[in-house]
């Protein structure tokens, strides 16, 4: 089992250009504590929602990479959009679930991962071009590897510690965080 | 025998192209949406032009999301539904509240004018409610005529200010769905 904290650090070192979108909860506090970044659109709400901001993404920026980071609660919710995906096959488009089997914000309930409900499977029947889950640290060069030159959709199941973290809490207004991150986009090439 | 009692097809070739030729005015990227028979043919123009990515989604609130991505990387998003699928959007549509993203949300409307299944009624009588609830401008299209001109003004509020406009596109204005046996 991972620890959260370490592992998306390690995902973003270097991280470049890189557009990364942490779905809310503690994969925005997890990104925010890799080091604060105008090119991370934290999100605070718009629970199921963060796959498909990614998606927009995606296809609107085609010459560049994006990273949704998030919850196995937020990937849950948002289950279809992973058929949505599969159609539209954005190959600069990664997925990395967070997932520790629990819900975290609300008191460490477990989520449908605990009972074996398998997202990797399900990213895989919804012709993702690569789906598959990771627990050991030594993995993380390979998946950081795959953010920036894997062949998307990929998904990528994150087994980590189901264990409260610190809080490290970035930008909240999120007009703020839009801007910053379309200012940040238009002037990078 | 009887001539069934609707108005689609004088419709079918001329407020849906309404609506295109607005898309293409202000330059729609990607047109997200759960299919609905008063949207076949402005989602087939989409589906037909090269200039943007259509996006058939598993329920309309995943459309939300779309727009605030593609409004991240620069593009213009539109989505299409039906009245019900309002409904399935409530709660995402704050994403569009907190940052700012403009959008423009085309609903065809059931459980209206001449509806056949009560069913459909709860949610359509409620969805311009709903919509102004979550901070939509909402302007309701009876007349075939006034299509382009009220989208066209409805985009340009949307995009040039960064807000929420919708259009719902009365059940007259589309013909009751015509059930057959």
């Amino acid at each position: 089992m991972l620890d959260r904290r370490d592992f998306v650090r390690q995902l973003l070192i270097g991280r470049g250009d890189l557009l990364v979108v942490p779905g809310l909860g503690s994969a925005t506090y997890d990104v925010a504590a890799a080091g604060d970044h105008p090119l991370n659109f934290y999100l605070w709400g718009a629970m199921g929602g963060t796959a498909m901001i990614g998606l927009g993404l995606a296809l609107a920026r085609p010459d560049r990479r994006v990273a949704v980071l998030t919850g196995d609660g937020d990937m849950l919710m948002g289950i279809g959009s992973l058929a949505t995906i599969g159609i539209k096959q954005p190959s600069n488009l990664v997925i990395v679930v967070l997932d520790n089997a629990h819900y975290g914000e609300t008191g460490m309930q477990p989520s449908a991962t605990k009972d074996g409900i398998d997202l990797v499977a399900m990213a895989l029947a919804c012709r993702f071009k690569h789906a598959r889950s990771v627990s050991r640290m030594e993995e993380a060069a390979d998946v950081r590897t795959l953010l920036h030159r894997g062949e998307g959709p990929i998904l990528i199941s994150a087994r980590i510690k189901a264990e409260d973290v610190p809080r490290v809490l970035p930008l909240r207004d999120g007009h703020a965080i839009k801007q910053r991150f379309i200012d940040a986009l238009n002037s990078v090439r | 025998m009887h001539t069934p009692v609707n108005i689609e097809a004088n419709i079918e070739t001329s407020w849906p192209d309404a609506i295109y030729a607005q898309f293409r005015r202000v330059g729609i990227r990607q047109v997200g949406y759960v299919p609905d028979a008063g949207h076949s043919r402005l989602i087939a123009l989409c589906r037909d032009d090269p200039n943007i990515a259509d996006v058939v989604l598993t329920t309309e609130e995943e459309g939300v999301g779309l727009v605030a991505g593609a409004a991240l990387g620069g593009q213009r998003a539109a989505l299409l539904m039906q009245s019900s699928g309002v409904g399935n959007c409530v709660n995402m549509f704050s994403l569009l509240r907190n940052c700012g993203f403009g959008c423009v949300v085309l609903v065809t409307m059931r459980g209206e004018f001449g509806e056949f299944n009560p069913w459909q009624v709860p949610m359509g009588m409620i969805t311009d409610d709903v919509l102004r609830l979550c901070g939509f401008l909402t302007y309701r299209i009876d007349d075939p005529d006034a299509v382009g001109e009220t989208v066209g003004a409805g985009c340009d509020m949307a995009f040039n200010g960064n807000l929420q406009v919708a259009f719902l596109l009365s059940q007259r204005l589309i013909g009751p769905k015509v059930w057959t046996r």
